[in-house]
């Protein structure tokens, strides 16, 4: 695992973060979700600073990390692309639509392409289930993709 | 207490009610097989998080069927437990497991003592159906355990051992699904995680998933070696279980055995960690004596509570828990790294022999003395002053690798001078054992009168925490002990708090002390094991001729010969050490 | 749409949600009055009880039971949790009701508090909801405000307070005694019941867990009275469900129908058919977990009981319409695909159980199926749900076992044919050139990507089955129709 060093600057951040929460153990997941929104993702750093400050041991910080798909120790893309697979999208052909995603972007579920800019993952249903298939890029939703559709929603972030 | 009455497989149970379906079985010679289900009986400890499904039974009634560990009974229960129904799910649920299991039992360290193993034998599970993926993760070796994950089947004992019992938070379950398993931090290696090595981990689990690092090749080579002098140490605590690996029952001595079998795989002395366990007395209680002169004599410099340094997995634990406190345990190091300079500074010069050439090698019911011995601060030039630790368990596998039939082997004496011990020194091997060795020497040494009655009884038990004061002729000295990192934290914490009244404090990190150590023969959850172990250990205290440390004549000897007086010069360079701060974490350092 | 009757939904789109006034103008916080200043707690629950609503979060506990039980137990304290975390894909009614309707479920929660006793809520809700979190924290702003929640409610002296907690991402976490792990920060493993949340639960407190759709419909059933409640729905299942369809049904989107509308009610009155005409063939309920009904259960009335009879169950409220275009088969593996993923991996028989099951139903639709896996999925199936701790194991195999029960030609078609009926399982299918249509224009063959097509231009081509990836690249690119699936 590369070790990347926090500034002071992001340690502070996360002991507030953690003192908004009155270091309380029970909030371990409300202050993981903070902590997300701070940097993108919880590297192991982030969790160790989170552990000592709810007094918690790293292993259980890690533990909850990998038990929710929401937390992620790896950094997104700038344009995080999340594919629905829920039924409704699924019976509507989401999965040609990821392929296609796959194909374009050359990456796998879970990557990132190498120039940063995008990361594919999947959905579980984002309650949209009108529209699907249905795409996310970052906060924006796309409605009634279809695999000939991908390469306009790539190209729309690709400048 | 409200008696309940039920029904299991057709008779008829009469109850307290809160029992489980299990125990209620059990009233009516009814086994039920279980896998992740652990209990450690009047110590607390119990492990029922109902995830691995081996014990379901039939309640009538009810739409699925019922975990029987995880099931209280009811008023007029009817309970089926070998019907075909439960009978097809067991077996089911059996071979699912063993479908991500690896089939090494030819090789597996564990197997003979395998929980999964005995339970595929008793089921008889001849084939495995469901054949599939199996979950893969790196192996781990640490300078004590090795974790060989693909071989978990989640039954959260370890997790439970480490977190609920010793509240050290090494482990914990990771990842979801498929990919769950129980890990350090990130998944990365144990020795970069705040583990202690107790091993009690490795003392519960059912498979071979956990098991310690083996370092009996080495010392087989080493006695094979003509240029080397092998020297070995045997803690008390192994005496009193060695047996049960060569089926002799529970609390059976070995002592004469044990000795006989190690002079037959070529040691060349024999000798005992009783030995090093006096001079440890000796070492130690003059440090309390003199740390409590101070302290009666109003220097604000002085600490007190002194606690014992024994335990290596206690040590490991407050290394990384508490480094603030790290002056208050004493710094007299443990009896297996007192033993160590003893025989190759003293011993191995009056030989003649040079300490490169002299291996050092003990038997112990630890795990966490693999790392202590390896501890660069316990190293001259590189050499370290004990060569290798085996467990108990070693000393088994390597006994019957050897040809010795052990039940049969005559008894035989420990060699001298470093093999005479007294009966102080053998109760170290259980709670309580080391404080009541301690306070039988520091009474006379203190108020220079001979002490009676030298059974501390009040100090004897398996109580989490216990207290006693115990009067050094009129003055009362209040004495702490814990058995298990958990209930040491709860002191600790005092300490660090202000609270504690104690003058001193006995801890040792496995529950029941050293007899309960990882390294002992498993008890799968039997306490009486543990109970008889520390019977045993008392039985033989109370036949020894000598049972106080600072009697002990080869002691004596030795500081005239060589030591000086106890907390002399020559014993702090030889006999104590400081302790560290391993409390950074491995990522962010402040 | 005639057959609709607006309960749980009654103010989604009708009222501004970030509008407390709006709330009220429709009898909003009324029953709350009420409640506090004439009603005894008992009262109330007597009322729900009689009303027959059952919980809507898929289990279909009856409501008032679960309040009376929450209440007779002694506690300092205790707690009314909302369960928000709507993981069911193809389910998002819950999401519409926060977003359309915050006030109506903060209001039942308060009374609920009131009922069983406790001061304090806690709304543990997807993250991937942003707007209904925001809908929500602008509603209890407003309710504090107006003296509504928090200290002192409308003059009583009833103190009660509402918190919101994050899901992130488990389904596990829909099941209440994991959603009270994850709120107390740690994993979403469910533990065995009893001790039921009611009893011992948030904090070992006592919690009362509802779920939003229930929450939603308890103002309304203390406005209007147990009796018209009562007499909406089945002897059973009273009152209406929310059903969210989807799927290859021409009007996708949320109903609320009285229990006991048949799915052929749904889904062809109110649905408005399959899409394009086709046919129907299945439909989904209960989500991943559920089980799919066919033409047979379409006169079928839905309702708590009739559903679980059909192998299948209420579930959320999810309804995913199938046509004859999608295989069965593959249908089960999707979903066991989904469970999969999301098992908690506590208990044995769900963590290796349900992997074997996809690993099996993968065997089938790659056509290396044999007679003895169809028994295999039976029995593991019928095990798993048996023997797993908590409700996502014990129908996780319900996709299965339901297919099999009512698709079973269609197993049988794939693993003794190798066939797949509905051109779903890739590696089942074959695409062939009809030499008599190709006219070697070469623009398959330019576009395959693994370079299995051959043939001379102007010639008739063909199609390498060893290279071939069954992509479907050809067929989507031949201007002659000349490429056909076998």
């Amino acid at each position: 695992m590369a070790k990347i060093k926090l500034s002071e600057k992001k340690i502070q951040e996360l002991k507030d973060v953690c003192k908004t929460f009155n270091n309380d153990k029970g909030e371990l997941i409300n202050v993981l979700h903070k902590a997300q929104s701070l940097s993108g993702y919880l590297p192991a750093e982030v969790q160790e600073v989170i552990a000592k400050e709810l007094n918690v041991s790293v292993a259980h910080v890690y533990g909850v990390v990998t038990f929710y798909s929401f937390f992620t120790m790896q950094p997104k893309g700038i344009h995080p692309v999340s594919i629905c697979l829920g039924t409704a999208c699924y019976v509507r052909g989401a999965e040609k639509v990821l392929e296609e995603f796959k194909r374009q972007l050359k990456i796998q579920v879970g990557e990132t392409t190498p120039d940063g800019k995008f990361s594919l993952s999947c959905l579980r249903c984002v309650g949209a289930c009108g529209l699907a298939p249905v795409v996310m890029v970052g906060e924006k939703v796309f409605g009634r993709v279809a695999p000939d559709g991908v390469a306009d929603i790539i190209a729309e972030y690709n400048t | 207490m409200n008696m309940v009455k039920l029904i299991i497989d057709g008779k008829t149970a009469e109850v307290p009610e809160n029992t489980t379906l299990l125990k209620a079985a059990k009233t009516v010679g009814i086994d039920i097989p279980t896998l992740c289900y652990f209990e450690l009986k009047d110590m607390n400890i119990e492990n029922r998080p109902g995830g691995c499904r081996v014990c379901v039974v039939e309640v009538k009634g009810r739409r699925n069927l019922a975990p029987a560990c995880n099931t209280m009974v009811a008023e007029g229960m009817e309970v089926y437990t070998h019907n075909i129904r439960v009978l097809n799910a067991r077996r089911t649920v059996l071979e699912l497991i063993l479908s991500d299991h690896p089939a090494e039992c030819l090789t597996c360290a564990k197997s003979g003592s395998c929980e999964l193993q005995s339970m595929a034998q008793q089921l008889g599970v001849r084939e495995i159906p469901y054949q599939g993926e199996q979950s893969k993760y790196r192996k781990d070796t640490s300078p004590a355990i090795i974790r060989d994950v693909d071989k978990c089947i989640m039954c959260r004992r370890c997790e439970m051992m480490c977190n609920d019992v010793q509240t050290v938070g090494a482990l914990s379950a990771v990842n979801r699904g498929f990919m769950a398993v129980v890990a350090p931090a990130f998944e990365m290696n144990l020795e970069k995680s705040p583990c202690t090595y107790c091993g009690q981990c490795v003392s519960v689990c059912p498979t071979g998933a956990l098991t310690e690092v083996d370092h009996s090749r080495n010392v087989i080579n080493a006695l094979a070696d003509p240029t080397k002098t092998v020297v070995v140490q045997t803690a008390p605590a192994v005496r009193a279980a060695l047996g049960e690996e060569f089926g002799l029952a529970p609390g059976t001595l070995v002592t004469g055995k044990m000795v006989a079998a190690l002079r037959r795989l070529g040691f060349d002395y024999v000798f005992d960690t009783d030995f090093a366990a006096d001079l440890t007395i000796m070492e130690e209680g003059t440090e309390l004596l003199d740390r409590l002169t101070r302290y009666l004599k109003g220097d604000k410099d002085v600490k007190l509570p002194i606690l014992t340094s024994c335990c290596p997995g206690w040590v490991n634990f407050f290394e990384h828990n508490f480094p603030e406190m790290r002056d208050i345990p004493s710094t007299a190091k443990s009896p297996q790294q007192m033993f160590g300079p003893i025989a190759k500074e003293y011993f191995g010069k009056k030989l003649g022999i040079d300490r490169k050439n002299m291996i050092v090698v003990s038997i112990m019911p630890c795990l966490a003395k693999k790392y202590e011995c390896q501890r660069d601060e316990f190293k001259v030039d590189g050499d370290p002053d004990v060569n290798y630790s085996l467990s108990t368990r070693e000393l088994a596998h390597l006994i019957k690798a050897s040809n010795i039939d052990f039940n049969s082997l005559p008894a035989d004496d420990f060699d001298n001078p470093l093999g005479e011990s007294t009966g102080a020194s053998v109760i170290f091997g259980t709670t309580g054992g080391v404080i009541e060795a301690a306070c039988r020497t520091a009474y006379e040494l203190y108020t220079k009168k001979k002490l009676e009655k030298v059974d501390f009884k009040e100090l004897r038990g398996l109580e989490n925490v216990r207290h006693a004061t115990i009067d050094f002729d009129g003055l009362p000295i209040n004495i702490g002990i814990a058995h298990g990192l958990g209930n040491a934290r709860k002191l600790l914490e005092d300490i660090r708090d202000g609270k504690s009244h104690f003058h001193a404090i006995e801890i040792m990190a496995c529950p029941g002390g050293c007899i309960g150590g990882g390294g002992q023969p498993y008890h799968h959850g039997d306490s009486e094991i543990i109970k008889l172990r520390a019977s045993a250990l008392y039985r033989e205290d109370a036949g020894k001729p000598i049972r106080k440390s600072h009697e002990n004549p080869f002691i004596q000897e030795l500081y005239r010969e060589f030591l000086g007086k106890p907390c002399g010069e020559l014993s702090h360079h030889l006999l104590h050490t400081h302790y560290f701060d391993k409390s950074a974490g491995v990522f962010v350092e402040e | 749409m005639a057959k609709q009757i607006r309960i749980a939904l009654r103010n989604c789109g009708v009222i501004d949600p970030e509008r407390i006034e709006d709330y009220i103008a429709r009898d909003g916080y009324m029953a709350l009055a009420t409640v506090l200043t004439e009603l005894t707690p008992e009262a109330v629950i007597e009322i729900l009880k009689k009303s027959g609503l059952r919980g809507r979060g898929g289990g279909g506990f009856p409501a008032g039971l679960k309040w009376e039980i929450t209440r007779k137990v002694q506690a300092d304290q205790k707690y009314v949790v909302c369960n928000a975390d709507e993981g069911d894909p193809g389910a998002f009614m819950d999401r519409s009701i926060l977003e359309g309707d915050p006030h109506s479920v903060l209001e039942a929660m308060t009374i609920n508090g009131y009922c069983t006793g406790a001061s304090k809520g806690l709304i543990y809700i997807r993250a991937e909801y942003p707007l209904a979190v925001e809908r929500l924290k602008t509603a209890m702003a407003q309710s504090r405000e107006m003296g509504l929640l928090g200290e002192n409610i409308l003059g009583t002296g009833f103190n009660f307070d509402i918190d919101i907690r994050y899901g992130a991402g488990a389904f596990v976490c829909g099941e209440e005694t994991a959603l009270i792990h994850s709120m107390e920060g740690l994993r979403g493993e469910p533990t065995v019941k009893p001790p039921f949340p009611s009893v011992e639960g948030y904090l070992k407190k006592p919690t009362n867990v509802n779920n939003v759709e229930t929450f939603a419909n308890v103002p309304v059933i203390l406005n209007k009275g147990w009796e018209w409640f009562a007499s909406i729905g089945t002897e059973r299942s009273k009152g209406t469900k929310v059903f969210a369809l989807a799927g290859k049904i021409n009007n996708v989107g949320l109903v609320e129908v009285p229990m006991g509308t048949t799915l052929r009610e749904v889904i062809f009155e109110i649905g408005g058919g399959i899409q394009h005409g086709r046919e129907f063939k299945a439909a989904q309920t209960g989500g991943p977990s559920g089980g799919c009904l066919t033409k047979k259960h379409l006169d079928t009335p839905i309702d708590y009981d009739n559903l679980i009879a059909a192998g299948s169950m209420m579930g959320s409220g999810g309804l995913i319409v199938m046509d004859e275009d999608d295989c069965m088969v593959a249908i089960a593996k999707f979903y066991l695909e989904f469970t999969v993923e999301e098992s908690c991996g506590k208990c044995s028989p769900c963590r290796i159980g349900n992997k074997r099951l996809h690993e099996i139903l993968g065997k089938i639709t790659q056509g290396n199926g044999t007679m003895e896996d169809i028994d295999k999925l039976r029995n593991l199936g019928t095990v798993i749900k048996d023997t797993s701790l908590c409700g996502l194991g014990q129908s996780s195999p319900n996709p299965v076992l339901s297919t099999l029960d009512n698709f079973y030609d269609e197993y049988m078609e794939h693993v003794k044919d190798k066939k797949c009926r509905s051109k779903v399982c890739k590696s089942l299918m074959q695409y062939l050139i009809i030499a008599d249509k190709c006219i070697g224009c070469t623009l398959c063959a330019r576009n395959c990507p693994v370079n299995a097509i051959s043939g001379e231009r102007k010639q008739a081509h063909f199609i390498d089955q060893e290279k071939c990836i069954k992509c479907g690249a050809c067929m989507e690119k031949c201007k002659f129709n000349a490429i056909i699936i076998n």
